[in-house]
Parts: C-alpha cells; structure tokens; sequence
C-alpha cells in the first residue's frame, strides 16, 4: 500500500487555489455521462450528493433510514465554526487553522487543516442562502457563540438544533435535484459490498431493507459519506444505526484505515442508568460555562448533594486545573470524572457519575436567567432523569460521542483505492487525535460542498468511463463475484440458528471495548481485549440467532451484519491502540502520563497517521501497518496544558 | 412491571395484519418507551418468535424516524414528545397498552409498526427548498433579517418530519407538515422569489399523495412533538390564496 498524500506545494495559503487550477475539468456536456454513487445522505452525503447533481453529474445517493432527512448529522446540537470574525475580536482563518491543529493534539495533517479553515466561510454563506435560519442578533445579523478549545467567539448557531437546520438545507439542496432528476436517491438500502474492477472502484453491491433485494450498481466512482463508528463501544451518543460496515467492506477491498483509535468521550453526557440502557444523551458541552463540576470528598458518600457542606465537596477540575477550570477540553474533563469514579467517588446508584452542580449560577444570575441559556438542556434532562435539576444538581459522566479515525483519504479525499473517495466524519483527515466542538458538522459540509465535487471531477477526467479503464458494467464478473460473497454471507447469517441474539454479542462487544479501549488503555489490557474479541467473534458465527428470513424487511438481519463488522473492526482498535505507545488527544495509555497524571505525547516516534491494511481473514493473518509521517512546518509542537 | 401489550403485526404490505397480545415482564420505570419495546423483542427471539418491527434511530427526538400511536394517541400520552423519549414511568403496573402503526393512505404499513413515509419526500421534491447552487452566496452577513422572522422562520423549520400530525388527522391531512416548510421558508427573504410557485407545487404534491384536507380538527398540532401551532396552516392557506389568485 502506498500513501501519497498529494499535498501540493507552495505556501500553505495558496495551495487549494493552485490545486483547483491545476485540477483537470469534465466538459458541461460529458458530465451527465458519468455516473457518482454517494453512501450517505448527511451533511457530507447530503452536500455531496446535490452539489454533484447541480454540477450534472448522474447521482444515486444511498441511506439506510427512510429518508435522507434522517441522518444522524441531524442530532447535532452546539454549533458549526467558521472564521469569519464577525464579532471582530481577532479570528482568522490563520487562528482556526492553528486551534484546530492544536486542538488535535498535533496529530492532523497540516494542509488539510488550513483547507477547512479557508473554506469555513463559504459554508456559512451556503446555507444562509439556502434558508438555514441560524440565530441573529437583534439588528438582523447573525449570532456567534464561544465553544471549548477556542478564545474567540466563532461558532455559528440554530437554537439548540444546529444539525438538524444544516441538514434540512442539505436535504432540500438533495430534494431540488431529486425533482431535476439528475440524483436518483435510494432510501431503506444498505451498502453491503463494495466493488473494484482493475484497481478501481467501480460500484456497490445493495440490500434493500424493505424487500431483501440485493441489487448491483455501477459507476464511475463512489463516494462513502457513512459516519463515524462510536456504535462499537455498544452505548454511544450515536443514533442506533449507526455503522462501520462500508468502511469496513472498503478496508477489506485495500482501503488503508487511519487511526482506529482515536475516539472522542464526551465529559457531560446523562449517565447509564441501567443494563436495558440502549444509548446514551448528550448534554451540550455548553452547560460546564455555567455549571460546577464536583465530588464528594468523602469516597462512597450517599448523601443527597444539597446536604454535603461545601467544604466536603471537591471540585476536582477547578482543582486539578486552576486556571481553565470545568473549561478544560473534552478529553481533559472526561478522564477526570474517570479518574475520581475509579478511586470510589462517584455518586449515584452507580457510583458512575459525577455532579454538575447550577446553584452558583441560579444565585448569581436567578434561575430565569439559567432557563434562557439553558431551558431546552435542562427539560430534555428532567424528560429522561425525572429529576429537577434547577433544584438537584445534575449528574452527568462521560460518554463515546465521534469518532476522529476513519478511510485514510489524501489531500482529494481519496482513499488508497482509486475512485473511492471518504467524506465526513467517515474519513481521518481534519481532527488529529480530538476534535474541537462544532468543528464536525463544518468538516462534513466542507468536503460535501467544495472539496469533493473538484476532486472528484479531476479524478472523472482522468479515470472515469471515457477515461483508460473503460465503461464497466454490471455484468462485469468482479460483480457478481462481490453479489455471491455478500448472497454466502446473509446464508451463513441466517443458518447459524443459534441461541444468543445479535443484541447481547453487541453489547458484549461494548463492553470489552469501553473497558480496555475507552478513555484509558494499556498494554496488557489491550492484548487480553483482542483475544477476547477473537474468541466472541467465534462465538457470534457460531451461535447467534437471527431470526426471520432474509427475503423481506428484517431488522435483526440488518443488525447481525453490522455487529458482525463491529467485531473486526473492534480487534483493529485495539491493534492500533496496542501500536501507538503514546497518549495524544482522546487516545490515552495508562504507561504513557505524567506523574500528575497528564498525556505524554511521543512526537520523535508517533508523529504519524497509522494506516492499516487488510491482508485477508485467515487465522495467522494480522492487517499490516503503514505510516504517514506529519510535518509540522507552520505549528509549533507544545505540550497542551490546561493548568 | 408487568404489561399487556396489544400489538400490531404485519408480515409486510400485502398481508392482512391483526392485534396479538403480548406480555411484556420486568419492566422498568427508567426504560424508555422503545427500550421496553427492545426487552419484549429480546424475550421473543429467546423464545424463537419474530420480534416486533418499528422504526427508530436516533432515540432522542430529532430524526423524526420513530412512529407508534400509543392507546389511540401518536407518540403517546406526553406531549412536546416524541415516542423515543417516553418513559416507562409514563406507564402503570399491569397496563394494557395498544401499540399500533401511523395510519394512513399515504403511509402504507411495511411491516408490523413501520409505515413508508417517502409520500413527504416527494412532496418536498416538490417545492420545499430554495433554487440556489452551491457556491453562488454572498457574504452571509449582506441579508440582514429581523431576529422575529428569523425566529419564526425557526419555529416551523423545527418540524423533524415524523409523520404524527397526518397519524391523528381525521382526514390523514399533511397540511401542517406542509405549512412548517412553507412558513419556514416564506418567512425569509431569500425565500421570496418562488414563494407563491412553491406553495402550489407542494399542495398539488399533497393532494396527489393521497392525504387528506384540512377540518379544523386541531388534533395535528395537539400531538406535534415539536409544537408546532395550527395557525401555521392559515398562513400557508393565506399564501396559497393569493398565489391562485395571482395565477
Ligand atoms: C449527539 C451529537 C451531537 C453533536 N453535536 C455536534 C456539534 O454541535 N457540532 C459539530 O460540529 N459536530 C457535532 N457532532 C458530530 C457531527 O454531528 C457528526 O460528526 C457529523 O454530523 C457526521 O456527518 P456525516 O455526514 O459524516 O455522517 P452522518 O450524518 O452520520 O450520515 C451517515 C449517512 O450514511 C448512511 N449510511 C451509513 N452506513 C451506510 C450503509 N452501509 N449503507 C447505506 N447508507 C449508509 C446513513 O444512512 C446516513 O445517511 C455531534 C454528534 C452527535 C452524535
Ligand atoms: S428515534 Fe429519532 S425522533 Fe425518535
């Protein structure tokens, strides 16, 4: 496997427009006779898929809910970056470049990075223009708000449904030219396999999940804009269907996978409250500007929190960390509220969760001005917790929320397989080892709107069906020989006929990954983990029970397969975890901290994206590694500190 | 707790489908309303039944995607609330809860609780967007907007879709999840230009899907999870006046 990044040269500032330039066009006339298949129909897949259509290009676009409109970009709750320095105090594309490299923890590729800043501003434009009624001031212009990792205040806004109003522009930029007729969207159908034809990615094997049709389609490259796996931990923030399975099917057709292990806990979300738990909430990173966070410092006190006395309180943040307090970033908090768990301070019936406490700011600021801030997060609280927490403190602990590993795309957003191109949060490319708040949904909209369409358009010039390769049809044999491995798959599925249901391995899985490969890790944990999956892999081939039958809608079905890649993929988070002898962002190793218990980086030896490689399923078969070494010509590498 | 559910089955479209009483055990009063829907379904695969189809996804009110009319009701008895975020608490010892689909013509049953909701694609496909490529914005700050309109252009925008508002419609009228989209984008300026084009084209969409008109029944706005007022409907019929008269 090769990694040619395709950085272009020149100054950092220059390169996307020199790359645009030098990028080859397809003749207005020739672009309805290429054919682009998109997996995905959120803000990556949403944006990409319309802006192709309006560009002429003939379009299928693929989800698995009922409609495009349902992705799970809708959930997005705080808001999207942009640099444009609206409240004029100091933003640049310059600074969201460097906070988000920083941010990253010194793990992103640099040109990307700057990209993404320099395109931020478009986005905003975009959707203004599209309808997205993001939040104004009083005189009529648009509202920023601040968010984690930044000093300035750049984070654009709808209420508290910041993704859902960005993927409804979406989704009607998709609708308009679903009525034009140049993107055909396909709904309820499922990316099962992925097919390449002499080297190249040339269409998809789909299953339709209303009718169990398997059904080929080919084109002239294909786009996945799937989402991020969180779902592999079992509990997430995710939405319940969400997947790995086309990134893992692309991995096993010789896509690299960047960085598996890279995933964001997230400090302030509703704790577990019992084993029927089915996903986890999140609360807006926003409630820790007004709240406090704390313990008892008494270990295994059962006291109701408004009868601890202040002085038997430990607010371990404010502590820890003087000077950015219950500010700290998202990895920071999230292993701290760890940490005091672990030593036996948690509260609640768990001892899993800690307190964000608003009494300081109900008495300083009165609860009507706690509502107005707050109100939405406050009553989707009570909604779930039937607690008060304008009178209780709340409790929150932390939770799997995105992940920053992904395809390994270049600088094109093209995966090592030519003419398989990752967008959104399914690629590695912008976050390094963490990802600043709001900094997502910009990704995903950056590369839907304005990356992929050119590149994408440069590789059609050069490789698509009036290129060298040929038009390829779907009788092609690489066709039906991806349709009979999928058809061999489902039967192994459905004859198993075992006693376990797909839920519990699942949630089996989830467990071994949150307790070996969650917010802390360590070598012989991570070994004894990989066995373990092995062994539940096993397991699950041999005993699960999927009921019901394959011809015709059946959840179960649906869910057994995409466990079944949650399984492979799971031993791979654990090879990359077990490889990266460093802690860097959401990725810490226990060997690897300061005597206060901080992340000790290791730039001499780890400055490098990991990207693996599938060498088959055989039993002494281990997917081999490949280093993309990061060079950092315009930030400084720092130890982060939040002291 | 211990409940008697009444539940809809199906095999798929073209099959007659029937109530089957199933007894749900051991549930909670922190499970929400589809996680006790999960528990029954993981007994029934232990028992080697089918479990029970529905649809669902990202659990926490914003996808639109679950459904289920509650004891007669569409989301259930809460209001501003959507099934996902139910609770069990909600619930009594030793109920008896109905658990059945949307119905309506335009939202054909697919199996057990899922219905096809595509009938709201297509009238979107109609009309419900703004004509502007990729690429061709001005600066976002160039169109100021009054902070009111833009706040009431947001309280319509926040419809997520479910279908619940056609579920409880004597009629099966879409006419408030027409009208969200048509206040949404009437109310800004950028939605001027096609206003009273678009207002048409996603009323004949309506009315070629099958659904039905609007009585004044308000029982659409009493189980909107998002409270999304009945008055939206007169604004849009109001558009959808002048536009015909304009014609
Ligand atoms: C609760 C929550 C809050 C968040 N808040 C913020 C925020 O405030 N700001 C921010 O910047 N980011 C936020 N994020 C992160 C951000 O929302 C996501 O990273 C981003 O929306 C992902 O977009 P996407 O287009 O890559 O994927 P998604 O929106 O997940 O879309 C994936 C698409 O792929 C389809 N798909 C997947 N697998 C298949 C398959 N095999 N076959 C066919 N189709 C398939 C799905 O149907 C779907 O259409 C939040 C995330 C969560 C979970
Ligand atoms: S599952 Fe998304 S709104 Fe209920």
């Amino acid at each position: 496997m090769k990694l040619d990044s395709k950085i272009p040269g020149g100054p950092i500032q220059n390169k996307w427009t020199e790359h645009r330039f030098n990028m080859k066009l397809v003749n207005p006339a020739n672009k309805r006779k290429f054919r682009v298949i998109v997996v995905g129909s959120g803000l990556a897949g949403g944006a990409a898929a319309a802006t192709l259509g309006e560009l002429g290009y003939n379009v299928d676009c693929f989800c698995f809910q009922d409609s495009a409109r349902r992705a799970h970009s809708i959930a997005a709750q705080g808001g999207i970056n942009a640099a444009k320095n609206y409240p004029n105090d100091g933003d640049s594309i310059w600074r969201l470049f460097y906070d988000t490299v920083k941010g990253g923890d010194y793990r992103a590729r640099e040109a990307n990075v700057y990209r993404l800043a320099e395109i931020s501003s478009n986005i905003i434009d975009t959707c203004v223009a599209q309808g997205v009624p993001f939040a104004r001031e009083y005189g009529g212009l648009l509202d920023n708000r601040s968010f984690g990792g930044a000093q300035v205040s750049r984070t654009f806004y709808a209420r508290g449904q910041t993704g859902q109003q960005l993927l409804i522009g979406a989704y009607q930029a998709l609708s308009r030219q679903v009525s034009k007729g140049s993107v055909t969207m396909h709904t309820r159908t499922e990316l099962q396999e992925i097919v390449v034809v002499d080297g190249h990615a040339r269409g998809i094997i789909t299953r339709n999940l209303v009718t169990g049709k398997l059904t080929r389609h080919a084109a002239d490259a294909v786009l996945l804009c799937t989402g991020g796996y969180g779902n592999v931990f079992y509990l997430s923030t995710n939405a319940m269907g969400s997947n790995v399975t086309a990134a893992v099917k692309a991995w096993k057709k010789g896509a690299g996978f960047a960085n598996p292990c890279y995933t964001q806990i997230h400090p302030t979300c509703i704790p577990v409250s019992s084993e029927h738990q089915s996903k986890l909430t999140l609360m807006s990173e926003s409630l820790r500007y007004d709240g406090r966070v704390w313990v008892p410092k008494k270990k295994g006190d059962t006291r109701a929190p408004n009868v601890i006395p202040e002085d038997e309180r430990d607010y371990y943040l404010e502590r820890r960390y003087p000077s950015f307090g219950n500010l700290v970033p998202r990895d920071v908090a999230s292993r701290a509220a760890k940490e005091r768990c672990d030593a036996g301070y948690g509260v609640g019936s768990t001892g899993l969760a800690v307190y964000l406490d608003f009494s300081d700011a109900i008495d300083r600021l009165g609860e009507d001005a706690v509502r107005a801030r707050y109100g939405n997060l406050f009553h989707m609280y009570e909604k779930i917790t039937a607690e008060n927490p304008y009178k209780v403190p709340m409790k929150i602990f932390p939770a799997v929320h995105y992940t920053m590993g992904g395809l390994w795309v270049d600088y094109e957003l093209q995966t090592t397989v030519p003419g398989l191109f990752a967008l959104g949060e399914c690629n590695f490319s912008d976050h390094g080892a963490n990802r600043l708040g709001a900094s997502a949904l910009m990704q995903g909209l950056a590369d839907g709107y304005f990356v992929a369409p050119y590149t994408v358009g440069h590789y059609l010039a050069q490789h698509g069906s009036m290129g060298a390769s040929g038009k390829v049809t779907t009788d092609h044999p690489a066709f039906a020989e991806s349709e009979n491995a999928l058809r061999d798959r489902i039967d192994r599925l459905m004859n198993i006929n075992g006693s376990q249901s797909v839920e519990s391995f699942h949630k089996r899985l989830g467990k071994i990954m949150w307790d070996e490969c969650g917010m802390a890790r360590d070598k012989s944990g991570l070994r004894g983990a990989i066995e373990d999956i092995q062994a539940l892999q096993k397991e699950f081939w041999s005993d699960v029970c999927v009921p019901g039958s394959k011809d015709g809608c059946n959840p179960e079905l649906d869910k057994a397969g995409r466990v079944a890649d949650f399984l492979e993929f799971g031993e791979l988070m654990c090879r990359d975890a077990l490889m990266r002898e460093e802690s860097c962002g959401g990725h810490f190793r226990k060997e690897h901290q300061t005597e206060d218990g901080e992340a000790r980086r290791d730039d001499d030896n780890y400055a490098f994206a990991g990207v693996w490689e599938y060498q088959g399923d055989g039993d002494g078969d281990e997917p081999s590694l490949h280093k993309e070494n990061l060079e950092f010509e315009h930030v400084k590498l720092t130890t982060r500190s939040y002291k | 707790m211990k409940l008697s559910l009444h539940v809809w089955r199906q095999a798929n479209s073209n099959e007659a489908g029937r109530m089957d009483q199933i007894t749900a055990t051991d549930i909670t009063e922190d499970m929400s309303f589809l996680e006790m829907l999960d528990k029954v379904n993981e007994d029934l695969i232990c028992e080697g039944k089918e479990p029970i189809a529905f649809d669902h996804d990202c659990r926490e009110g914003i996808c639109g995607m679950c459904s289920l009319m509650i004891n007669g009701v569409a989301h259930g008895p809460e209001s501003g609330t959507t099934t996902c975020q139910l609770h069990m608490r909600s619930f009594r010892d030793g109920d008896a809860i109905y658990i059945e689909p949307w119905r309506s013509r335009a939202f054909p049953v697919i199996r057990d609780l899922m219905v096809d909701r595509s009938s709201f694609d297509r009238v979107m496909q109609a009309g419900g967007y703004i004509s502007v490529n990729t690429g061709n914005a001005q600066d976002a700050n160039a169109l100021p907007i009054k902070k009111a309109d833009a706040d009431a252009a947001f309280d319509a925008a926040a419809c997520i879709g479910c279908g619940a508002c056609v579920a409880s419609c004597p009629n099966g009228s879409a006419m408030l999840f027409v009208a969200a989209k048509v206040n949404h984008l009437g109310r800004l300026p950028q939605g001027q230009p096609e206003r009273s084009e678009r207002v048409k084209k996603m009323v004949d969409a309506m009315d070629a899907e099958g659904f039905g008109a609007c009585s004044n029944h308000y029982e659409c706005e009493a189980v909107c999870p998002k409270d999304i007022p009945a008055d939206t409907i007169a604004r849009m019929n109001r558009d959808h006046l002048k536009a015909s008269l304009c014609d």
